[in-house]
């Protein structure tokens, strides 16, 4: 094999090389920022995941340098390589716009909406979905589907009601136990996540599944109603473990421990799996080498930040003027000069 | 009397077993495909044939056949797909039910061209009956040397299994059918890679519908040119339409593709006109998902010319004011038929049958369901219409597999052409729940505008 081919891609009007082979969600991560289309259901660390949610469509309005049709349909941005000379089109693309808004209407169609009361409220990927491209209402009068309640074991809680199948728990379970115990049962709209007896679900990584989870579907049951998620400081931090890397954030309360899990990039995704008496059993900070606060970046409202700097927000440096080459901001309308408010009544 | 090449010999009493079948001509075309050609000129006489996929996209068979794979060293498979589950369609099982060896000859020559030596029959679970039919007249075969070991000596050797599927519609579709097949749950795959490149086990395969495998036989016996004469334009061959619904004769027919739709609903040779005399309101060509016709479109197109039951013919004007030719499953409803209820049955059965893999078609297929239920029973909006509009819009295209597009089409095309039945069903709830709209202006000549 001669080195590596890179390919041309240009994503909303942005040219970047990439590998080939790459997909065209990758490469728009490369890129970043507005440019890359959502994802519910792919899982870069999972084989297999994507396509199946629907939220990062895409429109290819060139194929290639060698075919430059168009391709017909909006297409999986997570499961479509790259072709040399492509040309794609994500926040640019009005169809794209409106099919995702479908999308994001579809996955809330369903949902019970209970994130009051919802321990993965505030970094939960369906809420950012829904802020950032959903609409503010819903057109959707029927009763919501409810499951029987299905219990999994003393480690993680399901809710079925909140999940929007994306499959993530199950290529997980697939790939990182010997025997997977539970799977999607029935079809269509009352296909659920359960075991197929009622029985818990019993590995030593399984505890994973809670992470991948996009939702609230899979939670922790050690961490259940413990504390809003927004609250917690988020610490790196790391043990010797016999089983997994040990490599793991913690969300602390002042010294307390209140939930470990693993570390997450800044597209929500794991770094490394750690196992499940790191993560449930291992709740004394004595038990952990602190590393220092973890950077959040991006994702949800814990980037709103306890520690000015290193996590979450920055206090913008630049002022109107520094952006506008040095002018002051024009005044458009003097308040007091126009209205009568302030003027001395008596007069 | 038009050409009969699939059921030609169907009524011949006894055809079913081999003998009979053997007498009258059958096994031919594998001594002359085995004996005589090479695979590829097979592959070559089917694209000559112009065959298209019968299963219901119409895709040119001989085409297909080229894209398979052929990796050094890796099995290749011909898979079958019987399961036929689409509302109205009933053809495959009457082809295997009345002349199963004509299926088992097809498969025999196609697995050659193909190089398949193991080919599967994925048949639906609810043609369990058949599946006893296949399993005899494949042993019937076995026993005369035309299935096993080096097959009249000449060292091909191919195997047919018959797979039974677990009820499930998506099934058919070429993925779900070989991840079902696979023993796994049957959800469609992401396309690309196609199973023409990986299938089956990671291999190459070939799926093909029944009649599609069972047209090879004539195909190979006349030559495919010769097959190309039958027919017109790029519809070639015969097709077999499984009609149904409100006429005289329901049940399969062979068309050779020339007759006017007019023609196969009225005359004594096909549906035999509608049934106790009332008048067409509106008909589905080609299986329940492809767009429903109002009587006046069914019979003229838009420019005013006459439809004919072919593919180009029925798919003329598009989704504006077209249908298509699907899998042949004909479906006639007469002056007392309800759009809106049957509009309803059938979203019923796609929410009913949705895999439940990808998102707009999971939650939309209930959701439209449950609003045309509300129309249905009197409880409906008129701003539902416009809803519904807008749920197939954003179905349609953004799923993986084509069942969204098959869930959203009915719908879509029920609300373009009687949006005013729909209409009247929310403004007269009360009325609506007694009595029928009928047939309206449905049949109405169709106003052609003048070009010049």
């Amino acid at each position: 094999m001669s080195e590596q081919q890179l390919f041309k891609v240009t994503i909303d009007n942005i040219t970047i090389e990439v590998p080939a082979g790459t997909t065209i969600l990758n490469a728009a991560r490369q890129i970043g920022g507005d440019v890359t289309p959502p994802a519910m259901c792919y899982y870069s660390k999972l084989e297999g995941s994507g396509g199946k949610c629907r939220t990062c469509l895409v429109e290819v309005s060139k194929g290639s340098e060698k075919d430059p049709r168009p391709m017909p349909k909006l297409i999986a941005s997570c499961r479509t390589t790259v072709m040399d000379g492509m040309e794609v089109k994500n926040i640019t693309s009005e169809k794209v716009i409106d099919a995702r808004a479908g999308v994001v209407e579809f996955l809330l169609l369903n949902h019970p909406l209970d994130c009051p009361i919802c321990d993965q409220a505030g970094e939960c990927h369906l809420q950012d979905l829904s802020y950032d491209h959903g609409k503010e209402g819903t057109r959707y009068e029927f009763e919501r589907r409810t499951f029987k309640k299905h219990d999994i074991g003393p480690y993680i809680q399901l809710h079925m009601t909140r999940c929007i199948l994306c499959y993530r728990c199950v290529y997980t379970a697939d790939q990182l136990s010997k025997q997977r115990s539970h799977g999607v049962l029935d079809r269509g709209d009352h296909s659920q996540i359960a075991t197929f007896i009622e029985k818990s679900l019993d590995n030593e990584f399984i505890g994973n599944v809670i992470d991948v989870c996009p939702v609230g579907a899979l939670t922790d049951k050690t961490f259940r109603f413990k504390n809003r998620v927004w609250f917690l400081k988020p610490m790196d931090a790391h043990r010797d473990c016999p089983t997994c890397s040990g490599k793991v954030t913690l969300w602390n309360r002042g010294d307390e421990v209140y939930r470990v899990t693993a570390r997450k990039d800044k597209w929500g995704e794991v770094e490394d799996w750690i196992c499940n008496t790191c993560r449930f059993e291992t709740k004394n900070a004595s038990d952990w080498v602190i590393e220092g606060p973890r950077e959040i970046d991006r994702h949800s409202v814990i980037a709103q930040g306890h520690y000015q700097g290193s996590v979450g927000m920055h206090t913008p440096t630049e002022t109107f003027a520094a952006v506008n080459a040095g002018r002051a901001p024009h005044l458009l309308m003097d308040i007091h000069s126009v209205s009568e408010v302030n003027k001395d009544s008596s007069l | 009397m038009g050409v009969k090449l699939l059921l030609a010999k169907a009524h011949v009493e006894g055809i079913r077993g081999f003998d009979v079948y053997r007498r009258e001509g059958g096994y031919q075309s594998v001594e002359k495909a085995l004996k005589q050609m090479s695979p590829d000129s097979i592959t070559e006489e089917v694209k000559k044939s112009g065959l298209r996929g019968r299963g219901g996209a119409g895709f040119p068979a001989g085409m297909k056949w080229s894209f398979i794979a052929k990796p050094e060293g890796v099995p290749r498979h011909l898979v079958c797909n019987a399961d036929e589950s689409e509302p109205g369609t009933f053809k495959d099982r009457y082809l295997m039910e009345f002349i199963p060896h004509l299926l088992i000859e097809g498969l025999i020559v196609s697995s050659f061209a193909l190089n398949s030596n193991d080919t599967y029959i994925y048949i639906r679970g609810e043609y369990a009956w058949i599946v006893d039919i296949l399993e005899d007249a494949i042993n019937e075969a076995k026993a005369n040397g035309f299935l096993g070991k080096n097959i009249l000596g000449t060292g091909f050797d191919c195997e047919i299994h018959v797979h039974r599927g677990a009820g499930a519609y998506i099934c058919g579709e070429e993925t779900a059918l070989i991840e079902s097949l696979e023993g796994k749950r049957g959800n469609p795959r992401i396309k690309p890679p196609f199973p023409a490149i990986q299938g089956v086990w990671q291999r190459p395969t070939m799926v093909n519908n029944v009649e599609t495998l069972a047209s090879v036989v004539p195909i190979i016996n006349m030559g495919g040119e010769e097959y190309a004469k039958i027919g017109v334009g790029k519809s070639t061959g015969t097709k077999l339409i499984s009609a149904c619904g409100n006429i005289n004769k329901p049940g399969v027919y062979e068309i050779d593709m020339t007759i006017s739709v007019e023609e196969f609903i009225y005359s004594d040779e096909y549906c035999g006109g509608i049934a106790n005399g009332k008048k067409l309101k509106a008909c589905i060509p080609g299986g329940s998902s492809v767009p429903i016709l109002p009587a006046n479109l069914l019979l003229k197109t838009a420019k005013g010319e006459t439809r004919y039951m072919n593919y180009e013919s029925l798919s003329d004007g598009g989704f504006a004011s077209g249908s298509m030719m699907g899998s042949g499953g004909f479906i006639v409803l007469d002056e007392d038929q309800c759009i809106v209820r049957n509009t309803l049955s059938l979203a019923r059965f796609y929410r009913h049958e949705s895999c439940g893999q990808c998102s707009p078609c999971r939650e939309g297929t209930g959701w439209m369901e449950k609003i045309l239920h509300n129309i249905e029973y009197g409880k409906g909006k008129i701003s539902d219409i416009d809803l519904l509009w807008d749920i197939q819009r954003k179905i349609e295209g953004n799923t993986i597999c084509p069942l969204g597009d098959a869930a959203a089409w009915p719908v879509a095309a029920a609300i373009r052409h009687f949006r005013d039945e729909f209409e009247w069903h929310v403004n007269n709830p009360l009325e609506a729940q007694e009595k029928n709209y009928g047939l309206a202006h449905y049949a109405d000549p169709i106003h052609v505008p003048v070009t010049a």
